[in-house]
């Protein structure tokens, strides 16, 4: 199962993340999870969205540098240890996590937590064999927020 | 293969027999101006004192102050009726330098950079835009005329709308341009907008890249970019505009027209000359003008003459691209920095994308140098300790060379000021 990220190379100044947003708001595109990670005076903004082949290509023509990049979006349990269980097995394979952040999906019930790694099929094929659950970009768009069902 | 082969293989004894003969010539039409008439009185120089090469030294050299303090006419040798042209330098910085020509002048010149751009292998079949300013510029006419002369088809597009000049391009199956080599950069992203690759959808097959210093690596880069052959151009409005040294298809060094022009490298520090090979000053001595002859002018552009012979066969000596300007030096804890010794080594580093710019600040006492550098679109992979080992070799490989630690920051494609003209590189916000 394969999800994508959309890496945004971004220099650290008011606006840039406003510009950003405001394209895909154009673009009706839905931003599902979003971090940021910064070096000082430039970082690299990482969105998971439905559409993330649309929003490449939309923010690409905007003059944007973007990267598509292959994630893997675990589903864990949104209880203690829920997490600890996903990243011990990572720990024990000796696989490397490059960058992670993880969004509820399902209160008290699911997570998702999306993984950038350093070996992407070996981290697939381990968590297939240790029977986590990973979605697509399909299934990731699908995915309710946790507070249409429960609120 | 050569524009006029008697004079561009003509031995070196006899190439340097006719520049003494043309010199004791311009020595004697000098005289004829309110300035150099003046001076030479007041030193006693008569052309009879001239009976070798060597003896250029007993003149005194002319600077761009001279030309602009003695603005408009103090260096003018013949009638004002003589003269068909002017031509004003590109200088930011005082009054503007002009330059007068008259019909042979115009007609020498047009030979010289007809006689570059043959050179190069340009001929009648070929299609020319020329994409620089046409005015007082000498950039654009001088190329004009000289394509012209060979009587290629010659677009003459101008400067600036980029999208106009790629739409000209593929309509008239443009093969040859004449471009700054920052534009040149800046074009190709506008190729990119439009979807046009100039490979494979345009003719171009050589360029030449003017006006502005650039790097070997920016040259291979530009090359690379377009799939054509980019040949370096030097020249300055006061002496002519191009045409005054070119490259040949070997592309190593560019051939100084010596049957024009005779040349000198001095110490910039002591004003003493330099023997070939030693980089210093390139100071010049027009050999056919007629309506402005200059004596010894001091160009500011820093070079040095390649002693050993072309494999070309032409007899004029070469000389190397242009380091830097004497006046775009910057000084920083004082060491001597040239934009164009940072940008060659930013175009070495791949990651790297077209665009940079050079701010100079001070705090306190100390002066800093940051360097904000545009990344390559494709270089791009997502990961943010990527950019930051780009940044830490940007700095380690800069303060290998320049002794300084810059301060690098990286920032995204296309997002510094893009000029149509001359790329502005350096910003100094040192205030004392």
């Amino acid at each position: 199962m394969t999800a994508y990220q959309l890496s945004i190379f971004a220099e650290n100044k008011p606006g840039r993340l406003a510009k950003i947003t405001q394209l895909l708001a154009n673009e009706k595109i839905n931003i599902r999870a979003t971090t940021i990670s910064t070096s000082g005076d430039f970082g690299v903004i990482n969105l998971i969205v439905d559409d993330p082949k649309q929003a490449h290509k939309v923010l690409s023509k905007e003059g944007l540098t973007v990267s598509l990049k292959e994630v893997i979006a675990v589903v864990i349990d949104d209880k203690p240890g829920g997490l600890d269980k996903l990243v011990q097995v990572l720990a024990g394979e000796n696989i490397n996590i490059e960058n992670a952040y993880g969004f509820v999906t399902e209160s008290w019930k699911n997570a998702i937590f999306v993984v950038e790694v350093d070996q992407l099929e070996k981290t697939r094929e381990i968590l297939k064999k240790k029977g986590f659950k990973t979605l697509d970009t399909e299934s990731l768009s699908a995915i309710e927020p946790f507070h249409y069902l429960k609120y | 293969m050569y524009w006029g082969r008697e004079a561009e293989i003509m031995l070196r004894e006899r190439l340097e027999a006719l520049q003494l003969t043309r010199l004791k010539e311009t020595i004697k039409k000098a005289k004829k101006s309110p300035y150099y008439g003046k001076l030479f009185d007041n030193i006693g120089l008569v052309p009879d004192k001239i009976n070798s090469l060597k003896d250029i030294e007993k003149a005194p050299f002319t600077t761009k102050n001279d030309l602009r303090e003695h603005w408009p006419y103090g260096f003018l040798a013949v009638s004002r009726d003589e003269l068909i042209r002017m031509h004003s330098s590109s200088g930011t910085t005082g009054r503007a330098t002009v330059v007068f020509h008259t019909a042979k002048d115009i007609e020498e010149w047009t030979n010289l950079v007809a006689r570059s751009m043959y050179m190069t292998g340009m001929r009648k079949t070929d299609v020319f835009q020329n994409m620089m300013t046409y005015g007082l510029f000498t950039g654009g006419l001088g190329f004009h005329y000289g394509a012209e002369k060979i009587g290629a088809l010659t677009i003459p597009s101008g400067a600036g709308n980029s999208k106009r000049q790629i739409q000209l391009m593929q309509d008239f199956d443009t093969t040859a341009i004449h471009i700054i080599p920052s534009y040149a950069l800046h074009l190709f992203s506008v190729f990119e907008e439009v979807n046009v690759d100039p490979e494979r959808d345009t003719k171009l097959r050589i360029a030449f890249l003017g006006a502005e210093p650039h790097s070997e690596k920016m040259r291979k880069r530009i090359e690379e970019l377009y799939g054509f052959k980019a040949y370096n151009s030097y020249g300055l409005s006061e002496m002519n505009g191009p045409g005054v040294a070119f490259e040949c298809p070997s592309q190593g060094g560019m051939h100084i027209w010596e049957d024009n022009f005779l040349v000198e490298i001095i110490d910039p520090e002591t004003l003493e000359p330099l023997p070939d090979g030693e980089e210093g000053e390139l100071v010049l001595t027009t050999l056919m003008r007629e309506g402005m002859p200059l004596l010894r002018y001091r160009t500011n552009d820093l070079t040095r003459i390649i002693p050993e012979p072309c494999e070309c066969g032409r007899t004029h000596r070469r000389i190397e691209r242009i380091k830097g300007r004497t006046d775009d030096m910057m000084i920083l804890k004082g060491v001597n920095i040239f934009p164009v010794q940072i940008e060659k080594k930013l175009m070495e580093i791949s990651g790297v994308g077209n665009n940079f710019l050079i701010i100079l600040e001070r705090e306190g006492f100390n002066d800093n140098m940051i360097i904000r550098v545009e990344v390559q679109k494709e270089f791009f992979s997502g990961n943010l300790k990527q950019l930051e080992n780009l940044r830490h070799k940007i700095v380690e490989e800069l303060k290998s060379d320049i002794l300084i630690t810059p301060r690098v920051e990286l920032v995204e494609p296309g997002s510094l000021p893009k000029s149509e003209g001359k790329a502005e590189r350096v910003i100094d916000n040192r205030k004392d």
